[in-house]
C-alpha cells in the first residue's frame, strides 16, 4: 500500500473483521429489489401527469413512464426510457441522492400516502435486468465530424455516447488507466459493487464510434490547443482531481491523506484485508466524500472514527440519509470545530489534531477561543476538490474564462473559447452530482451537434 | 362430525356458528320457503362437490349450500387444467374462469351424501342443483330421487356455458325461453319442494328468462351463471388459458369482475312489472358483506358465493356475517327483509332521470397531493374543466373551472386520494324535469 499510511497496520493485522465479514461489509449497501418487490413497488406509482419527480431529476428521466413499463413487465422498455435520458442510469440509480431529488418530490410523500415510491431502486431494477441482444441505441449516419472529449467520467462518457448517436466520431482522452471517473475511483465501494462501473462503460461503448486513449492528461501530455486544431469540437469533462489542503504545518506528515486518494485505493483493491487501517482516525469535511471515507474506515475495522465539521449538521452537504449511514456505522460527528494544528509524534507522524471551537457570529464563522484535541493515527481530509495544478495551464487552456476556479460556460455549455464546450464537475453550475454531469454531457453533445450542423449549412 | 368430548369450539354467537343472530341482529332468511340461518350460501360449484367440502362449509358458518350439479349417469368426465384468472397488477384475482363440467361423481354417491348431510345439518339450507336432458322422462326419473334425500329444494342449472350446451343442456336450455318454461313446469310437476331456476347471462335480455321461469311455475330464480370468457392468451405458445395439452376453450367467467353485470341483471328482474315478487338469489362476484348488502338492496333474498371462497377458503363467511350484521345494526335494519329491494325505487330508466340536476366537482386543496391525474384525465378526455396552476413557491394547484364542469365524475374516479374530490350538487332553481317531458326532446310526452 502507498505512501503516507504505510506505517499503519493492515485490516488483517487490526483484525476487527475476518476477510469474509470485510467482504460483506462492502457488499451492496441497499440490495436490489426482487422482481416481485419491484412489481409491487411499481404499483405504488400514481403515474402523475407532469410529474414532480421528473422535474426534480437533473437528467430528465421520464420516471412515471419507466415505472409503468416495469409494472407491465416490460423491463427492456423501462431501461430504454431511462437510458435515452441518462445513459449512466445504472450508476445514477446507485449513487443519486434520490432523497433530495426525485423521491423527495414524489407525491406519495404526503401524509396519507406513507412514503415515496422507491424510484432509485426501481431504476436499478430496470437497468440491472435489461437484456438487449444488441445496443439499444443506433447511430445516425456518419457526419464525418470528429470530436475530442477530455475525461472518461460521467460527463465525458455521456457526451461521447450522445455524440456517437448523433453520428459523430469521438475520441476520449482519459488521464487514468480505466474509464468511469468517480464511478470507478471515487464512489464508496458498497454503493458500486461487482465492478459495475466498468460493465456500464462497456455497455455504453457498444454503440460504436468512441475510442478511449488512456494516460492522456491535460496539461501534461495533452494540450488544448492541439485538440482544438485536430478536432471539430472539444468537450472538457475533466474532474477535480486535487484535494484542497488544510493549510497547516505538517500537512505532508505520514498519517495525513486526502480522502479521495484513500477511496481510490479502496475501490481498486482486490483484497480488502490488505488495506491499511487507522484504528483511530479523523475525517475532516461534511460532504458525501467525508461520509464515505468515515463509513468505509469504520467498516474496515477502525474502532474510533470521528468526523469533524466546522459548522452545524444542518449546513452539511451530505444528505440526512448519508449522515444516518455514517451514524449507523458508529461514526462520531463533531460539529462547530475547525482544524487548528496537526499533532505529530516523535517520529514526525500524525498523532492527532487540535481543533478550535467555532460559532456563528452574525452569519460568519468565528473561533470561540476554546480548543480541544483528538488523538488519531490518521487524518483524512475531504474539504473540497479542485483542478490538478497543471490541467488548465497550457497557453490555450489558460485563456478559458472562469467562474471562480471552475470553467465558465453559457447555457449551451460553450466555454469562452470557440468550439470548446465543458460540463460536469469542472464547470460552475454544478451540484457535483453524477446525474448532473451526465445531463451536462448530453446537453453539450446536442449543442455541439447543432453548432456543427449550423456551420455545415453556412458553408 | 365433532368428536371433542367438551365442545369448546362452539359457543352462542361464535362467528362460525350456525346461529342466525349475529351481533344482536337476526340474519335468518326464508327464501321462497327455504329457511336458512343467514343469506350466505355457497353456489353450485367445486366448493360444494361432496360431503367433505359441504360439511366444512357448514362448520365455517355458511347458511346454505347449493350442491354441485347432479346429472344423468354415467357422470361427466372432466379435463385436466380447469381454471384460469384475469389478474390485477399485484396478482390479485379480478376475474376467474373455469371449464369444469357438472359433477363427475356417481349419482348414487351424491344422493347418499346429500341425505346424510341434510340429516346432520337440519338447520342449514341444502339445495340440489340438477341438469338432465331436455325431456320429461329424464326429469321425472331424477326428481323423486332428489326429493328422497330430504334436501330443501332444487336449482335448475340452465346456464352452464361450456361442455354441457353441446349435449343440449345447460345454457342451450337457458337461452331458449320456451325450454326454460317447459323444464320448470316438469320440475314443478315431479317435485314438491321449491324450484329455483338459475339463469344464464349469455343472452340479450335477462328478463325474458325470468318471465319464462315464472310462467313455468318457478318459486324463484338465481343469477347469474358464468359468462362466456377467455381470460388470457399465452403469447409464447399462442394458446388461451386454461391450457389442456396444446389447446384451450372458452370457459365461464365469474369473480368480482362480473359483479356489476350481475347486479344490473338482478335489478332488471326486480323492477320488471312481469316478475314483481319473484324471489331472486343473487350470484356474481360477491366477495364481502358489502357486495351482499348491495345485491340484497337490489332485490336479492339470498346471495350465493363461489369464487371468493375458492380464493380464500370458507372462513370468509365469518367477516361477511359480522360486517353485514354490524352494518344492519347501525342502520336499524332488524332483518334481511327490512332492506331487501330498498334501492329498487331509485333504480330507473335513463329517460326518467332529472335533466335539470347539476353536480360539479370540488377539489379539497388540503387533501390534494398534486399528482395531476384529474387534470390530464379531464384535459385529454373530458371537458377541460380543471385548471393547472402553479403557486409562487412552485407547488401545483388544480382548480375546477365550475362553468365548464358537467359533473361527469371522471376526476373523482381518477383521484388516488379518497374524499379529495367530491361532487357537489348545485342549487339550480329549476324543477325536476325528466327527458320524457323535456321540450328539447322531439319525442317528448306532453305533460
Amino acid at each position: 500500500m502507498t505512501h503516507s499510511l504505510n506505517h499503519l497496520p493492515s485490516a488483517k493485522e487490526v483484525g476487527t473483521y475476518d476477510p469474509h465479514t470485510l467482504d460483506s461489509n462492502f457488499s451492496d449497501l441497499h440490495p436490489p429489489l426482487t422482481p416481485r418487490q419491484a412489481m409491487i413497488e411499481s404499483q405504488r406509482c400514481l403515474y402523475c401527469f407532469d410529474a414532480p419527480c421528473v422535474e426534480a431529476c437533473p437528467s430528465d428521466i421520464d420516471i412515471p413512464s419507466f415505472i409503468r413499463q416495469i409494472s407491465e413487465n416490460n423491463i427492456n422498455g423501462a431501461a430504454e426510457t431511462i437510458l435515452e435520458a441518462n445513459i449512466l442510469g445504472g450508476s445514477c440509480a446507485r449513487v443519486c441522492p434520490t432523497e433530495i431529488l426525485c423521491e423527495r418530490s414524489c407525491v406519495r410523500n404526503h401524509d396519507a400516502e406513507c412514503q415515496p415510491v422507491l424510484i432509485g431502486l426501481l431504476q436499478r431494477h430496470a437497468t440491472d435486468n435489461m437484456q438487449f441482444e444488441s445496443h439499444p441505441f443506433k447511430r445516425a449516419a456518419s457526419t464525418g465530424r470528429h470530436i475530442a472529449v477530455v475525461g472518461a467520467g460521467p460527463a465525458g462518457l455521456s457526451c461521447a455516447h450522445r455524440l456517437a448517436m448523433l453520428g459523430h466520431q469521438v475520441t476520449i482522452f482519459e488521464a487514468e488507466q480505466k474509464p468511469g471517473g468517480l464511478n470507478e475511483y471515487g464512489i464508496a465501494r458498497y454503493k458500486m459493487t461487482d465492478d459495475f462501473a466498468r460493465k456500464e462503460v462497456e455497455f455504453l461503448l457498444e454503440i460504436g464510434g468512441i475510442e478511449i486513449q488512456y494516460g492522456q492528461r491535460l496539461g501534461e501530455n495533452l494540450e488544448l490547443a492541439t485538440l482544438r486544431k485536430q478536432y471539430d469540437s472539444v468537450f472538457l469533462g475533466l474532474g477535480l482531481g486535487a484535494s484542497r489542503a488544510l493549510g497547516l504545518t505538517g500537512e505532508q506528515a505520514p498519517g495525513l491523506m486526502p480522502a479521495v486518494d484513500y477511496i481510490k485505493i479502496l475501490r481498486q483493491t482486490n483484497d480488502l484485508s490488505s488495506l491499511t487501517v487507522a484504528k483511530r482516525c479523523i475525517v475532516i469535511g461534511a460532504g458525501n466524500t467525508a461520509i464515505d471515507m468515515a463509513t468505509q474506515m469504520a467498516r474496515l475495522g477502525a474502532s474510533e472514527v470521528t468526523l469533524v465539521y466546522r459548522r452545524g449538521v444542518e449546513a452539511m452537504s451530505a444528505t440526512d440519509h448519508e449522515q444516518e449511514i455514517a451514524k449507523a456505522n458508529g461514526v462520531r460527528m463533531v460539529t462547530w470545530a475547525q482544524p487548528d494544528e496537526i499533532l505529530l509524534n516523535d517520529q514526525g507522524r500524525v498523532a492527532g489534531m487540535r481543533f478550535a471551537k467555532t460559532h456563528d457570529q452574525g452569519g460568519r464563522l468565528a473561533p470561540t477561543g476554546e480548543t480541544f484535541e483528538i488523538t488519531a493515527d490518521a487524518v483524512f481530509t475531504a474539504i473540497g476538490q479542485g483542478f490538478e495544478g497543471a490541467s488548465l495551464s497550457d497557453a490555450t487552456a489558460a485563456e478559458l474564462a472562469r467562474d471562480g476556479e471552475r470553467i465558465h460556460v453559457n447555457e449551451m455549455f460553450q466555454t469562452s473559447l470557440p468550439n470548446v464546450y465543458a460540463g460536469g464537475d469542472c464547470v460552475k453550475p454544478g451540484q457535483d452530482l453524477t446525474v448532473q454531469a451526465v445531463q451536462h454531457g448530453k446537453l453539450a453533445a446536442h449543442a455541439i451537434h447543432q453548432a456543427l450542423a449550423a456551420k455545415q449549412e453556412a458553408a | 362430525m365433532n368428536t371433542t368430548p367438551f365442545n369448546t369450539l362452539s359457543f352462542p354467537g361464535k362467528k362460525n356458528s350456525g346461529d342466525s343472530v349475529v351481533n344482536g341482529v337476526d340474519l335468518s332468511v326464508n327464501f321462497a320457503g327455504i329457511k336458512a340461518p343467514n343469506p350466505f350460501w355457497l353456489a353450485s360449484a367445486p366448493p360444494t362437490d361432496k360431503a367433505y367440502n359441504v360439511v366444512r362449509a357448514y362448520e365455517a358458518g355458511w347458511g346454505g349450500v347449493v350442491w354441485k350439479t347432479l346429472g344423468e349417469e354415467p357422470p361427466a368426465v372432466n379435463v385436466s387444467s380447469r381454471y384460469s384468472a384475469h389478474y390485477g397488477k399485484n396478482r390479485e384475482v379480478i376475474g376467474f374462469n373455469n371449464i369444469e363440467l357438472i359433477t363427475d361423481r356417481s349419482l348414487e354417491i351424491n344422493l347418499k351424501e346429500i341425505t346424510q348431510v341434510k340429516k346432520d345439518w337440519p338447520d342449514r339450507a341444502l339445495i340440489v342443483s340438477i341438469m338432465v336432458p331436455c325431456n320429461e322422462e329424464a326429469w321425472a326419473y331424477i326428481l323423486p330421487l332428489v326429493e328422497a334425500t330430504g334436501a330443501d329444494g332444487i336449482e335448475l342449472n340452465l346456464g352452464c356455458p361450456h361442455g354441457m350446451p353441446e349435449r343440449g343442456m345447460g345454457a342451450a336450455v337457458g337461452q331458449n325461453p320456451d325450454l326454460i318454461e317447459k323444464v320448470t313446469y316438469w320440475c314443478k310437476k315431479h317435485y314438491s319442494k321449491p324450484v329455483i331456476v338459475k339463469l344464464t347471462p349469455n343472452i340479450t335480455d335477462i328478463r325474458v328468462g325470468a318471465q319464462a321461469a315464472l310462467r313455468g311455475g318457478a318459486d324463484a330464480v338465481s343469477l347469474i351463471n358464468t359468462i362466456n370468457s377467455i381470460t388470457s392468451i399465452d403469447l409464447d405458445n399462442m394458446v388461451a388459458k386454461p391450457t389442456v395439452g396444446h389447446q384451450s376453450t372458452h370457459g365461464g367467467y365469474c369473480g368480482s369482475a362480473v359483479k356489476p353485470i350481475a347486479m344490473n341483471m338482478v335489478a332488471e328482474i326486480a323492477r320488471d312489472p312481469a316478475t314483481p315478487t319473484l324471489p331472486i338469489s343473487g350470484i356474481g362476484g360477491i366477495s364481502n358483506w358489502r357486495d351482499a348488502a348491495e345485491f340484497i338492496a337490489l332485490g336479492a333474498g339470498s346471495v350465493q358465493v363461489c369464487t371468493a371462497a375458492m380464493l380464500n377458503g370458507f372462513r370468509i363467511v365469518e367477516e361477511m356475517k359480522d360486517g353485514l350484521s354490524r352494518w344492519m345494526a347501525e342502520k336499524d335494519y332488524d332483518s334481511i327483509e327490512a332492506f331487501s329491494r330498498k334501492a329498487i325505487p331509485q333504480t330507473t330508466d335513463w329517460k326518467h332521470l332529472d335533466i335539470n340536476f347539476k353536480t360539479i366537482a370540488k377539489i379539497d386543496q388540503d387533501l390534494c397531493i398534486e399528482c395531476g391525474r384529474c387534470y390530464i384525465a379531464c384535459e385529454d378526455t373530458s371537458h377541460q374543466s380543471i385548471a393547472k396552476l402553479t403557486e409562487q413557491d412552485g407547488t401545483r394547484r388544480y382548480e375546477v373551472i365550475e362553468e365548464e364542469c358537467v359533473g361527469c365524475n371522471l376526476c373523482q374516479i381518477t383521484c388516488p386520494v379518497e374524499n379529495c374530490i367530491t361532487m357537489v350538487p348545485q342549487e339550480t332553481g329549476q324543477p325536476f324535469l325528466a327527458w320524457d317531458n323535456d321540450p328539447r326532446n322531439p319525442f317528448r310526452v306532453a305533460s
